[in-house]
């Protein structure tokens, strides 16, 4: 299993050497260099041709491009133009509260999905199922936004049971019971938004798991030796199905990635799809090709840990 | 399509009647699922009224500002579904929305839909060195965090036009297509009839062309119609964060972006809920009708 995973390691690094090859190849299109943030109407433009110089931005493309991934590996990403402040500090703050939404938001998806998916499976063709498979069904079909503006305006306009933008009250003082409170209170609606769209894949999948499961040798030798149904659900057929779901949470995470610019402008929370659509805004590019190579990286991450929590549940799919 | 049914042995025909092909496969689908028809019969009329409905609109008389008019209610001042914040028309705009973001989005699957057929099926024909570097290219365009390149490429290209548009999101949605179209034909090339075609000499091209794409055709219009829905929900979203369509062509989306005004969005439903309900019509019944397609594609799954 080692071998598979160290296997699976070494296929990224050639996708994340292409991937940095065709952001540096776009970052050249984009007017601007790290400099734009610094210049004002008093700089003299012979300094900026300095610092341009002492930056190599006149060197050659393919030292540009080692000192570009040298940099980066190094924790330097250049200056946001607009924040005035480093591109790792600006990405560590927003990304720390994108962290925090996502985990909130995987909680809730798995939350919702397991029950969902084991009594649609349990009760195939019931009322229930029919409904919770029209419930998968919505949630698949419809668009990030339209449930987001539709959540917000249901639930934090006219209901008023959740806040419509931020991430904590003001008033509440650091540290206290009610200042946790309302980050979590915050963090809330979003994360049922993103929970919401996230729990189609694991519904249908734990379904139709379950559905499978039901014919299987070891549920008739369960059921022969006098096991009642309900312990069959729960100790057998279960377990059994529920170990590929954890391998949908490589999935979940890149697409609370692609989801979360909508969600991020709709909900005004400050975390990190928020700050590349203001970033293209305000045509910041530093922080854009940071984020897209960021954003590239978790979503080969992403995959990676499908692939690895895939093949140490079921071995039959080991890459050889 | 009748190819299909022939060629497969692995089909199995309902013993009682004679066997169905082609089209009446998918016909009886429609016709033993209601809500699959009435899904058909919504978007024929959305997609159809849309179309033939908006060369009748006045695009310049309709976005003119008035300010007497300013967030009208549904029904006021002659206003069936009310007007915006400039005071136009929110019905006329959302004809006109509708059939911009359609037509797109068929613009889209088409394009997206060549591309991916053409690569799919060399690279799965030939297999090899070509199968070997078109896939690298499709596994590449996979790992790319879509959404945010087309975004840079919209606000960097200059004279930035629904031409561009269209062929940006097309240069990065055909993979999908590309690999399931692969991974068939290559079980298809090695069926008989692809032998015995080579062995009478007809050449590669006309074997792809004539011999495997229609008896892809099933998979591949189920394949289509879920793009379909997927652009439709991708430009209109795009749109809707502003980096969609042109001003000049107005999106379902763009509509939908009046909701960023918090006070739109608070008190003056009407003017985005529209647009937004219509979205989520056409996905859910485009989805749905790709669901009943997929079940004809597949004589296990039909309930017709």
């Amino acid at each position: 299993m080692w071998k598979t995973i160290a296997r699976r390691f070494l296929i990224m690094i050639p996708q994340l050497f292409v991937l940095s090859i065709f952001i540096f190849i776009l970052a050249q299109f984009m007017p601007g260099d790290p400099f734009s943030g610094l210049i004002t109407p008093q700089t003299d433009p012979n300094r900026i041709e300095e610092l341009r110089e002492l930056a190599g931005l006149n060197d050659p493309v393919y030292v540009q491009y080692w000192n570009w991934i040298v940099n980066m590996f190094q924790g330097d990403f250049g200056d946001s133009y607009t924040f005035k402040v480093s591109v790792a500090s600006l990405i560590g703050d927003r990304g720390l509260n994108t962290l925090w939404l996502s985990l909130l938001s995987v909680f809730l998806v798995y939350l919702i999905a397991i029950p969902l998916g084991v009594i649609a499976g349990r009760y195939q063709n019931s009322l229930k199922d029919k409904t919770i498979v029209l419930y998968s069904f919505i949630s698949y079909a419809i668009p990030t936004f339209v449930l987001g503006l539709i959540f917000v305006y249901v639930f934090g306009y006219k209901l008023q049971w959740f806040p419509t933008s931020g991430t904590k009250d003001v008033e509440e003082k650091a540290g206290t019971l009610g200042y946790y409170w309302s980050i979590i209170y915050h963090l809330l609606l979003p994360a049922i938004t993103y929970a919401v769209l996230g729990t189609t894949a694991i519904i249908q999948y734990l379904r139709s798991e379950i559905i499978d499961a039901q014919l299987q040798d070891y549920v008739k030798t369960a059921r022969s030796k006098g096991i009642p149904m309900k312990k069959v659900y729960s100790r057998h057929i279960f377990r059994n199905s529920l170990l590929p779901i954890a391998a949908f949470l490589g999935f979940t995470i890149t697409g609370l990635l692609g989801g979360s610019f909508f969600i991020e402008t709709i909900f005004g929370y400050p975390g990190m799809g928020k700050l590349f659509i203001d970033s293209i805004m305000a045509r910041d590019y530093s922080v854009i090709t940071t984020l897209i190579m960021l954003y590239g990286f978790l979503t080969l991450l992403g995959s990676l840990l499908s692939d690895i929590i895939l093949s140490i549940v079921d071995p039959r799919i080991r890459i050889e | 399509m009748e190819k299909v049914l022939e060629k497969s042995p692995d089909r199995e025909v309902e013993a009682s009647s004679l066997p169905v092909t082609g089209w009446r496969v998918i016909w009886r689908e429609f016709k033993k699922d209601k809500l699959a028809m009435f899904s058909l019969l919504i978007l024929f009329v959305i997609i159809f009224g849309s179309i033939i409905w908006a060369p009748f609109i006045n695009q310049e008389e309709l976005m003119k500002i008035s300010l007497l008019d300013e967030f009208a209610r549904p029904g006021e001042n002659g206003f069936i579904l009310g007007a915006d914040q400039g005071g136009s028309d929110v019905l006329g705009q959302l004809v006109i929305g509708a059939r911009n973001s359609l037509i797109i989005a068929i613009a889209i699957t088409i394009i997206t839909g060549i591309l991916g057929i053409g690569v799919g099926i060399l690279a799965g024909y030939y297999g090899g060195i070509v199968d070997n570097i078109l896939m690298r290219l499709v596994d590449f365009v996979m790992t790319l965090p879509t959404m945010m390149i087309v975004i840079v490429f919209v606000t960097i290209i200059p004279k930035y036009n629904v031409t561009s548009f269209v062929l940006i999101l097309s240069a990065f949605m055909w993979v999908g297509t590309a690999r399931l179209v692969r991974s068939k034909t290559l079980s298809e090339s090695k069926r008989d009839y692809v032998n015995a075609s080579k062995t009478m000499g007809t050449s590669d091209f006309a074997i792809m062309l004539k011999g495997i794409v229609p008896n892809l055709s099933s998979i591949l219009i189920v394949e289509m119609t879920l793009n379909f829905a997927g652009n439709v929900g991708i430009e209109t979203g795009l749109s809707f964060l502003g980096f969609g369509l042109p001003e000049s062509t107005p999106s379902l989306g763009t509509l939908v972006s009046s909701a960023f005004n918090q006070t739109v969005l608070a008190e003056k439903w009407w003017v985005w809920l529209p647009a937004s309900m219509l979205i989520l019509v056409l996905m859910l019944g485009i989805n749905y009708v790709g669901q009943a397609l997929r079940r004809s594609a597949d004589a296990k799954q039909r309930i017709g």
